[in-house]
């Protein structure tokens, strides 16, 4: 099916040879901090995770919300689905290894990565997430492919597969459920130690990454004329609202526990991520906020069934549900879990300018993975005529 | 078979390629000595050459292990001499001229350990 | 798809598979120990000092201020070419700290200003149950037999997970290579310095035990600062907390801390 690649209008290859120069860009500045360390970056002793670790878990969410396509289309037999599940299990696939990369990117001895493997510590939280990782990653390579194959060639997918389509809906819901227990299950750091993490965790993914597929899908609609289908579009948008509403709900409940108890150590975080410090507002509480705004108008606009099928509001409501999860988990996730420090005072964290050049260089190697694995479905839908109603 | 012809040459001019250095090697000369130099006071390393020579990196390794995890920081070697485990004060005692000694087979061999990162040479000044 | 390339990938899927639960097989049996290399034996040093549970008491009441601490410092930093980077990526060992922050738990808006103004040596509390330990996805941070929390510099990879976990904050990383804070040649040239992108912290001066000596600090505290066995009921370490009121870092986290203030 590579051939597919073969044969696609020059813009493609013009984008393509635009993500690669992004890359090479972007290398030269992780060169440069292969070079001189993690120095580059904005972390410091007191906040010593930043950007890179906070990219990953957010592409965690992504990688895990293709389920949110395979679920109902296997579990339920929801037919209308089965046009667009490849995308959601290609940009599974992008999306772990922009998680890989992440980690990558944000070791000190990255030489030593196979450590993990070599000295395999069952105790550790960051093993298992390396191996389910790996074995997400996989499942949806060998999953998607296969039943990619069979839809070209007009059968039905290998029987041998549904057994893996089952586990990779368990497998999904694991991923980010790890994640989660990365920072859950940490003494001292009050902002993370919290039950609902992993809760909350999944809902985030289950109402941003469906809402990052549907962008994207309409991107192509845009560019090649692929229709995903007016119902399976409504359905995944009731979806999201779904499970928006209960991200926000889950955000709620950590505020209710937070300033009912009035426990100092579960309120300082949060009273810091919106309210800075000393009576200055720190730079992420503007964040903070615009995603509070963005989130409730993005529910204005998703709840009502009218404006939720609009053509222009939809979009613009999954844009601002995008942004505002991603700041939640993107920033206020790791900068509040961090602030105040373990001596309850305030150490300030920004990322720096080339921090987030390598950040974005690794979005850019994500996009080019996506670009590559899309092409060859929209090539295929094609040639299947499963390409519009 | 399509373009039998070049793809045979393909694949034979390939295999040669790829083989080449084990043809050049066994065609060509004796081994080079390193020009290795011994430490001049010490006759005898903490265990025989043929063993130091082959496993002293693994030795090494193991050294580090029973020391770091285990506090054993003596060992006994073969002979019964004891010796306390440490690259920096009880390697480097002898072998103190990592360049004519250490460097010597190690780029020979393209190996570049990075032991001096953290572990101090004998005299080292930058 | 032809028959080849299907039984093909028929057995391509089957190898990973294999593959992959072959590193899962393994994964299932930590530790594991390979054959000893060595034809020779290891074992302790005659001289070395041997605790069940090494643990240390800071009578912070014979310390009149900082300065009285700085030999302390001093002595941490000599030993074990400890850097000094002058901003928030400094390397910490043994440090010093306001009362608020080294026991933010305990503070009340009253305490007696003597207490309040002091300040107070901060190290790793090498604990019982070290959440960095729990953490480490190589083993590179563990715990020894006589409850020191050890570092192996050669197998950390820098993931800097432990700095997330230990709640004492006794953990540094590398952000930048050490020897270029360190005067040439280094204070101690039988310790090696770490390198660039580790994690490091305080050691209970485990080479030195190793050798007969007392933790550098404990040694510079001139009797003020006392090292010993806590499982012991009769050392030095559990004799003075039985005699005096004492504190530790955080216990309401269940670290079980083994540094324990006299205040």
């Amino acid at each position: 099916m590579l051939e597919k690649l073969l044969s696609a209008p020059k813009t493609y290859y013009v984008w393509l040879g635009f993500l690669l120069c992004l890359i090479a860009g972007c290398a030269t500045v992780y060169w440069q901090q292969l070079q001189t360390g993690l120095s580059i970056t904005g972390m410091n002793r007191d906040v010593s995770w930043g950007l890179y670790i906070s990219q990953f878990t957010y592409f965690v969410g992504v990688a895990a919300s293709a389920v949110m396509l395979v679920l109902p289309a296997y579990f339920h037999h929801y037919k209308k689905f089965k046009r667009m599940i490849i995308f959601g299990e290609f940009m599974a696939v992008a999306a772990v290894v922009m998680c890989a990369l992440f980690i990558v990117v944000d070791l000190g001895q990255p030489q030593r990565m196979l450590n993990v493997m070599l000295h395999p510590t069952p105790n550790s939280v960051m093993f298992y997430d390396m191996m389910v990782l790996i074995g997400y990653l996989t499942l949806n390579i060998i999953i998607g492919w296969v039943t990619l194959e069979a839809e070209r060639l007009g059968v039905e997918p290998p029987k041998w597969v549904k057994p893996l389509i089952y586990l990779s809906i368990l497998w999904a819901f694991s991923i980010h459920t790890v994640t989660a227990f990365l920072y859950a299950g940490i003494p001292g750091r009050h902002y993370w130690l919290t039950a609902i993490m992993a809760a909350r965790f999944l809902s985030s993914a289950f109402c941003s990454g469906p809402s990052i597929l549907l962008l994207l899908v309409f991107l192509v609609r845009r560019l090649t004329g692929f229709d995903p289908g007016k119902d399976a579009v409504k359905t995944l948008s009731t979806i999201i609202v779904y499970a928006m509403c209960v991200n926000v709900f889950f955000y709620v409940l950590e505020l209710f526990t937070a300033f009912y108890s009035q426990i100092p150590g579960h309120a300082e975080p949060i009273v810091f991520l919106f309210a800075g410090h000393d009576g200055h507002l720190a730079w992420v509480s503007y964040w903070m906020w615009a995603a509070v705004a963005m989130a409730f108008i993005s529910l204005a606009i998703l709840i009502p069934p009218s404006l939720r099928t609009h053509p222009v509001l939809l979009p613009l409501a999954l844009v601002m549900l995008v942004a505002a999860t991603w700041i939640d988990k993107g920033l206020g996730l790791l900068i509040g879990g961090f602030t105040p420090n373990m001596y309850e005072s305030i150490t300030p964290y920004m990322p720096t300018v080339r921090e987030v050049i390598v950040a974005l260089g690794v979005y850019a190697i994500g996009a080019l993975v996506l670009s590559i694995l899309w092409k060859i479905a929209i090539g295929v839908k094609q040639e299947a005529g499963n390409f519009s109603d | 078979m399509y373009n039998a012809k070049a793809v045979i040459t393909g694949i034979i001019v390939f295999t040669v390629l790829c083989t080449a250095p084990f043809w050049v090697g066994l065609a060509g000369k004796d081994y080079k000595s390193t020009g290795i130099v011994l430490p001049k006071d010490e006759k005898k390393c903490i265990e025989s050459v043929e063993f130091m020579r082959k496993d002293h990196m693994r030795l090494l390794n193991e050294w580090r292990d029973e020391a770091l995890r285990g506090e054993n920081r003596v060992y006994t070697a073969e002979d019964g001499k004891k010796w306390s485990i440490s690259l920096q004060n009880t390697c480097l005692k002898c072998h103190s001229n990592y360049k004519e000694f250490c460097d010597k087979c190690h780029t020979a061999n393209s190996v570049y350990p990075y032991c001096w990162t953290c572990h101090i040479l004998p005299g080292e000044s930058k | 798809m032809n028959k080849s390339r299907r039984s093909f990938l028929k057995v391509a899927g089957f190898s990973v598979f294999a593959l992959s639960s072959g590193i899962v097989a393994q994964a299932a049996v930590p530790g594991t120990a390979n054959a000893k290399l060595a034809p020779g034996s290891y074992a302790k040093g005659d001289a070395a000092l041997r605790a069940r549970r090494w643990a240390m008491v800071i009578d912070t009441r014979k310390f009149a201020g900082p300065r009285d601490y700085e030999p302390l410092m001093e002595a941490c930093r000599q030993e074990h070419n400890v850097p000094s980077i002058p901003d928030a990526r400094n390397i910490k060992w043994f440090w010093l700290d306001s009362y608020e922050h080294t026991f933010p738990d305990d503070m009340n808006a009253h305490l007696d200003t003597k207490t309040r103004e002091a300040a107070y040596p901060l190290l790793c509390n090498h604990c019982s149950n070290p959440p960095c330990v729990r953490v480490c996805p190589t083993q590179a941070t563990y715990k020894m037999e006589d409850g020191i929390v050890a570092m192996d510099y050669h197998r950390c990879i820098g993931c800097r997970f432990c700095m997330a976990g230990c709640p004492y904050g006794a953990r540094s990383f590398n952000f930048k290579d050490p020897r270029g804070f360190l005067p040439n040649p280094v204070p101690n040239p039988s310790f090696p310095t770490r390198m660039i992108g580790v994690v490091e912290k305080c050691t209970f001066c485990a080479e030195r035990l190793a050798m007969g000596k007392m933790p550098a600090c404990v040694e510079a505290s001139e009797g003020r600062i006392l090292f010993g066995d806590l499982e012991d009921a009769d050392s030095k370490v559990r004799r003075a907390l039985a005699a005096n009121f004492s504190i530790r870092r955080k216990p309401s986290l269940g670290t079980q801390p083994g540094v324990y203030y006299l205040i």
